[in-house]
């Protein structure tokens, strides 16, 4: 390795670990202020060396934690039965759309590219989702709108129809009887799961951060809401009462018995929890469906 | 007799079709009720809104809701503010992810080059609501990290980061950049490791160094690219990443002025201030420029690259 190699090996890692440390330092600081004793952060403020560390917010989180526990269920609940229908409906969509054969399917597949060109926008998709739809306040809300099928995902799943699944395969199966549903469940279906998995993936996450659809169609149902939701409404919360407290005596007196600094970023750590043990996991899968969805936009 | 046949045919033929057909109806039907019904609905633009008389019963007004959007210095904000903020995400974010990609695609550890890859993205994969916690613990004007250490240690008068209007584009840019580098760095990395190792052999025996091969052979082969994914990005200027700006400010009036856009625009109109025909006026609006803008850039990027071209 000639010197300049070595020197700019050199830069390149110092560069990249500053980049790593700069990436994480957020975490690191809400992971370490929810183990902050509460009056030490509340005088000193959020620290990465806390003089006093506490187990109080978690403690607090596990005796008080009915609501969290709920949300968190909700959370999970809408990512799995969300994830399997979005994958169930986008599938079933695309195989129909990869057959060269299908008449009319140009129309459709105009019919699912338009909808990433032109939208309705936030004020009409509200009002049809509550007017007609009746959507408001139900568990609905946070699986159907917006998240439940995307054009682009069903054209990503159609091109990999097109080129990884030869036509010559599921001709052999239908010249054996196989139906069309049969033909695309058994032999279809099953080649496509690399596309699949990192679809379910993105979709899979996109529901678990989701906090959009409960906080607009949630009003009143707030034990329908999701572990973003909850956060959401903590962070508001916490912040109204503060912003009050000197015109209430009971309100500062209350919420002195919470841990409310090291609570907030405790319940913020369960948050982010689930997505960083998955992590490890999903990384190669995720990397590999960006790029393969950005080569193409 | 012959066209009966052609038609029996035809019938014969469309049967078989059935089940695909069958198979299509739930998307289809999802795509008409969420993306489709909605275009209707956007006639509120042109209408006072009134909910006992619905969206189509309410009495027409023409284009008086876009009249008073412009009226106001409103709809210039908002305006000014998404693209403005767009432009600075393009470049930043763009030079930064050119750079971190090509330092990944040096390093001679792979297991070092995924390591880093691993944690830049990981910010990626949180929920706005967490970033806006995460933004929180820095600057809080009580609690904050930046009050507390930093300032205290300069000795410099904590700042009330929440009421000041004219940090809040410094801060959203480094949010934005913080979230979104790891991510766009991959397509540029996928494609340097695409390169054909050749170049780089034929120019270090050229005596060419590091720093030379960089700007000589990596950066020429990955601007298609880079010409590219900005205009696609360019093509959404007129979107705003609504968790962004809605969730990192904490929705703080006093930061309006500088992280109001049109998408938290046509948001607060909604729900808090119940100005539905202002609020669909602002969201017509960049629907339709937003349209210009993708089927302009797709245009472009046709001319470029066929390939690459949404459509």
């Amino acid at each position: 390795m000639s010197k300049e190699t070595k020197v700019f090996q050199f830069t390149a890692h110092c560069i990249m670990t500053i980049l790593s440390v700069l990436a994480l330092i957020p975490i690191v600081l809400l992971a370490v202020s929810s183990f902050t004793d509460n009056d030490y952060l509340l005088k000193n403020g959020y620290s990465f060396f806390p003089g006093k560390l506490s187990t109080g917010a978690y403690t607090y989180l596990l005796q008080e934690g009915e609501a969290i526990a709920r949300a968190y269920g909700i959370s999970f609940f809408v990512t799995i039965a969300g994830t399997v229908l979005s994958i169930i409906i986008t599938t079933l969509l695309s195989y129909p759309l990869a057959r060269a054969d299908l008449p009319g399917r140009n129309v459709f597949s105009f019919f699912v590219f338009f909808t990433l060109l032109f939208n309705g926008g936030l004020v009409p998709t509200y009002l049809m989702y509550t007017g007609v739809f009746g959507i408001k306040n139900s568990i609905w809300a946070l699986i159907i709108p917006g998240l439940l099928l995307n054009a682009y995902n069903v054209l990503l799943v159609r091109s990999y129809f097109v080129t990884g699944v030869p036509t010559e395969i599921l001709e052999a199966a239908r010249i054996d009887g196989a139906s069309e549903f049969a033909t695309f469940r058994r032999i279809a279906l099953p080649m496509a799961k690399p596309i699949v998995a990192t679809i379910a993936l993105f979709v899979g996450i996109a529901y678990w951060n989701d906090w959009n659809n409960g906080y607009i169609y949630l009003t009143t149902r707030t034990d329908l809401f999701s572990i973003q939701n909850l956060l959401n409404r903590m962070i508001q919360n916490i912040q109204f009462l503060t912003s009050n407290s000197a015109a209430s005596n009971n309100i500062q007196e209350g919420l002195a018995k919470i841990p409310s600094a090291t609570v907030r970023m405790a319940i913020a750590v369960t948050g982010i929890l689930p997505i960083v043990i998955v992590y490890p996991f999903i990384q190669s899968n995720f990397v590999k469906g960006i790029t393969l969805g950005g080569v193409k936009g | 007799m012959e066209k009966a046949v052609t038609k029996k045919t035809l019938v014969r033929k469309l049967s078989g079709f059935v089940p695909l057909y069958l198979m299509m109806i739930p998307g289809l039907l999802y795509l008409f009720i969420n993306n489709y019904l909605p275009m209707t609905g956007l006639v509120v633009a042109f209408k006072n809104y009134n909910a006992r008389k619905g969206i189509f019963g309410s009495d027409f007004v023409g284009f008086k809701n876009f009249e008073y959007l412009f009226k106001t210095s409103d709809g210039w904000v908002i305006t000014r503010n998404t693209i403005l903020y767009n432009f600075a995400f393009i470049v930043i974010n763009t030079v930064l992810a050119v750079i971190v990609a090509i330092l990944l695609s040096e390093l001679t550890s792979k297991v070092r080059t995924r390591f880093y890859q691993s944690i830049i993205l990981l910010p990626f994969l949180i929920s706005s609501v967490i970033v806006s916690y995460l933004v929180f613990a820095f600057l809080s004007a009580e609690n904050g990290f930046l009050n507390n250490t930093i300032l205290a240690a300069l000795g410099i008068e904590p700042v009330a980061w929440y009421n000041e209007p004219k940090y809040w584009p410094f801060i959203l840019i480094i949010v934005s950049a913080w979230k979104s580098v790891g991510y766009s760095c991959i397509i540029y990395l996928a494609t340097i490791i695409g390169i054909d190792r050749g170049y780089y052999e034929a120019a270090e025996l050229e005596g060419a160094g590091k720093l030379k091969q960089i700007w000589y052979i990596t950066l020429p082969l990955l601007k298609p690219v880079i010409i590219l994914l900005t205009m696609l990005a360019l093509g959404r200027i007129f979107y705003s990443d609504f968790g962004l700006f809605y969730q990192v400010p904490q929705n703080q009036g006093a930061l309006y002025p500088t992280t109001n856009t049109i998408d938290t625009y046509v948001y607060r109109g909604l729900l808090q201030l119940g100005n539905i025909s202002m609020s669909a006026a602002a969201g017509l609006y960049q629907s339709v420029v937003g349209f210009i803008l993708v089927m302009g850039s797709n245009l472009l990027v046709r001319r470029l690259d066929k390939d690459s071209a949404i459509f």
